[in-house]
């Protein structure tokens, strides 16, 4: 089983959701939550006085899939997230090691 | 306090009774209330009565054409023996006598149409009642929009506080300007020791406001300050009265509430009630005296040819410089909010506003307030200049707001800031409401554009030399109330106000032939503004911070004024993000606040 979190634009959760649902991914969470890349944010001025918009607004969506679901569900996210400019966010693969239904107490791939 | 009170009291009315024995003409005005078929033979009882149910405000003598000219024709002043060698004089008496006396002959004849008069005066007066009464009703809600765009332009997590600030001026002012303000401004309004003594003309022309103190200079009655009419008890029970203060007490809470925008943020409130309870009782009254309740400044013109006095038709002097005095003085002595300056006097962080919609909401609301603001201030629904006011302060707000618009947008940041757009609307109307009647609708456009540059490039400067206005409020009211000031001087086009303050001819500025004279008045009613208000403000300054001290601890400031001060927050359940934070300096190795209260351990 792997956690995908990936940071994407706010505006591309409903395309993302889309494609996530047409892999075969069930359930997805949302987060939503801020922070910069490599660009640092960028400066503005409020009456004339510079400062720095340094944590820019992204949502995080965390979907769990088993490994065969893995490429397809990443491709998924990638094709629906992508505007090919600055900012587009990051998606990240991680292992996990146990996965419960609490209203069954199923555990594992069953649960996902 | 009260005994130095007492002192200048006894101090100020030993300056009175010399002066009138040292030989002021002392000129008693008989009461417009007289009824229309008063013998003129009899001799009149000129004691202004008040009228508390208002059934004697408003009679014949009130009826009037288009032009203000009465239709009842007065009895003519018998000539004295000197006057009697002068042809012009007798026949100007002979004249008059004979309309009188056409007139009599007509009233006889037609009792009933006297009688009609009676009810066409009361209706003409109850017009101007009424129209008072509304556009004060409607300048009480600017009150909402101040709160507005004070509270937009500050962190979310002060919102409460300055809510609260914005809210509670409303009934400390009200009740400081019941209780001893409307007396102090107006009590002497018309007093026989200014040469010019006026009742509440446009509503049945009251005059038992008549007790002004102040001292002789030259030949000529100084006003300082009224004193009758406390508590709205015995000369102060009149209709007329009332409705005038209800109009002044929504004006003077307009100059209260300025400077709670530009100290919020870090002022104190028990620091703030302190000065709530000092502005409508001493700080406003005072040079409100000066210009309105026919006090020195109103009667310059009279005394000394300059000018007709100094002019504020609705008050950007009296209300909005006053203010914005005020606020400086509180904002440069309060000190900027932690974390926007570095040791070096530069602005690191600027604090950003939490929330625009309010800001420009609140402007909206403050717009509309001004239509009561600006044409109410004539105090008559029958005086039909009200069309030219409204249109000239609807046209500078939309030149200010443009002004600081593309000021901003071209010149300044490359961008069409939102606040400074609404700081320029403010601006505009600000500059406006002093000579709004006065002005074409050209030179309303022009001054109003001015001024939306000039409260760009002036909270520049402020911010540039460390003075820290949240909102504005120094630029948008006092220096644009001088603005205003200086432009009536300058714009005034000399199609209205024959006889204003008692000097004969319209008002008319430099641009209109009208040389310096005006401009010369207005000039001398800013800068006295300035330094009056200057001189009170610092006093309660000081006072306050003997009392209770005007700024919160700095641990407060950080943590927002809302639950310390308040004991809620301003916005329960949202979540505030990095822009309410106060940003930290360089080497400042603050720990936090001190816990106020034991943390909840949680038990699972």
């Amino acid at each position: 089983m792997k956690k995908i979190e990936a940071i994407i634009k706010p505006f591309k959760l409903d395309e993302v959701k889309t494609a996530l649902m047409e892999v075969g991914v069930h359930g997805l969470t949302v987060i939503e939550v801020k922070g910069f890349g490599r660009q640092k944010g960028h400066t503005e001025t409020y009456r004339g006085s510079e400062y720095t918009l340094e944590f820019l607004p992204k949502v995080m969506v965390a979907v769990v899939v088993g490994e065969d679901q893995l490429d397809a569900a990443v491709g998924a996210i990638i094709k629906a997230a992508r505007t090919g400019k600055i900012g587009d966010g990051k998606i990240f693969v991680s292992p996990l090691d146990d996965v419960v239904r609490i209203r069954t107490s199923e555990k594992g791939a069953t649960a996902i | 306090m009260k005994i130095i009170f007492k002192k200048f009291f006894i101090q100020l009315t030993t300056a009175v009774v010399l002066c009138s024995t040292v030989g002021v003409a002392v000129a008693q005005t008989p009461s417009t209330n007289a009824p229309a078929a008063a013998a003129p033979a009899a001799a009149p009882d000129n004691t202004p009565k008040p009228d508390a149910q208002g059934y004697n405000t408003g009679a014949a003598s009130d009826a009037a054409d288009a032009s203000n000219t009465p239709l009842i024709v007065p009895a003519p002043t018998e000539l004295s023996d000197a006057d009697k060698k002068n042809p012009d004089k007798v026949k100007a008496y002979n004249d008059a006598k004979k309309a009188f006396d056409d007139y009599t002959a007509q009233a006889k004849t037609e009792p009933l149409a006297v009688r009609v008069m009676d009810g066409v005066g009361h209706n003409r007066v109850a017009i101007n009642f009424m129209w008072t009464l509304v556009t004060g009703f409607l300048v009480m809600f600017m009150q909402a929009g101040f709160a507005l765009v004070e509270t937009g332009l500050c962190r979310a997590k002060n919102a409460g506080h300055t809510m609260a600030m914005n809210f509670m001026i409303y009934p400390m002012g009200m009740l400081g300007f019941y209780l001893c303000g409307f007396a102090f401004m107006f009590g002497g309004m018309n007093s026989p020791l200014t040469p010019n003594p006026g009742g509440i003309a446009t509503m049945g022309g009251y005059g038992g406001l008549n007790n002004e103190l102040g001292f002789n200079l030259g030949g000529h009655f100084i006003g300082l300050l009224g004193f009758k009419g406390f508590m709205l008890q015995g000369a102060g029970y009149d209709t007329a009265a009332f409705a005038l203060f209800l109009f002044q007490m929504v004006f003077m809470d307009t100059t209260a509430t300025i400077p709670t925008g530009g100290a919020a943020e870090r002022w104190k409130f028990s620091a703030f009630m302190i000065y709530g309870c000092c502005i409508g009782t001493i700080m406003y009254p005072v040079f409100g005296n000066w210009v309105w309740g026919n006090g020195w400044l109103s009667q310059m013109g009279v005394n000394w040819g300059i000018g007709h006095g100094h002019v504020d038709f609705a008050g950007s002097s009296v209300v909005h410089m006053q203010g914005g005095v005020i606020a400086l003085i509180f904002c440069w002595l309060i000190g900027p909010r932690y974390g926007k300056y570095d040791a070096k006097g530069k602005i690191v962080h600027p604090i950003i506003p939490h929330n625009i919609p309010f800001v420009m909401l609140g402007t909206f609301i403050l717009a509309f307030g001004w239509f009561g603001f600006n044409p109410g201030s004539s105090l008559a629904g029958t005086e039909l200049r009200i069309s030219v006011v409204a249109v000239n302060t609807m046209l500078a707000s939309a030149t200010g707001a443009l002004g600081a618009t593309l000021w901003m947008w071209w010149v300044r940041t490359k961008k069409p800031d939102p606040s400074m757009m609404c700081n320029g609307m403010l601006a505009g109307l600000v500059a406006i409401t002093c000579p709004c009647a006065f002005v074409s609708a050209g030179g309303a456009s022009i001054l109003g554009l001015v001024a939306g540059v000039l409260v760009v490039e002036s909270v520049f400067f402020f911010d540039k030399i460390g003075i820290d206005d949240c909102v504005g409020a120094i630029s948008v009211h006092g220096v644009n109330g001088a603005w205003g000031c200086i432009s009536l001087g300058l714009f005034a086009d000399g199609t209205y106000g024959e006889g204003w303050n008692g000097v004969p001819g319209k008002v008319t500025g430099l641009f209109y032939g009208g040389g310096f004279g005006q401009l010369t008045a207005e000039i001398i009613g800013v800068v006295t503004c300035f330094v009056t208000l200057s001189v009170l403000s610092l006093i309660v300054y000081f006072i306050v911070e003997k009392l209770v001290g005007n700024r919160v601890p700095k641990d407060i400031e950080i943590e927002g004024l809302d639950i310390p001060e308040m004991g809620v927050p301003g916005y329960a359940g949202f979540v505030m993000d990095k822009a309410s934070e106060t940003p930290m300096l360089a080497g400042d190795h603050y720990s936090g606040a001190p816990a106020t209260t034991k943390p909840t351990s949680i038990t699972t």
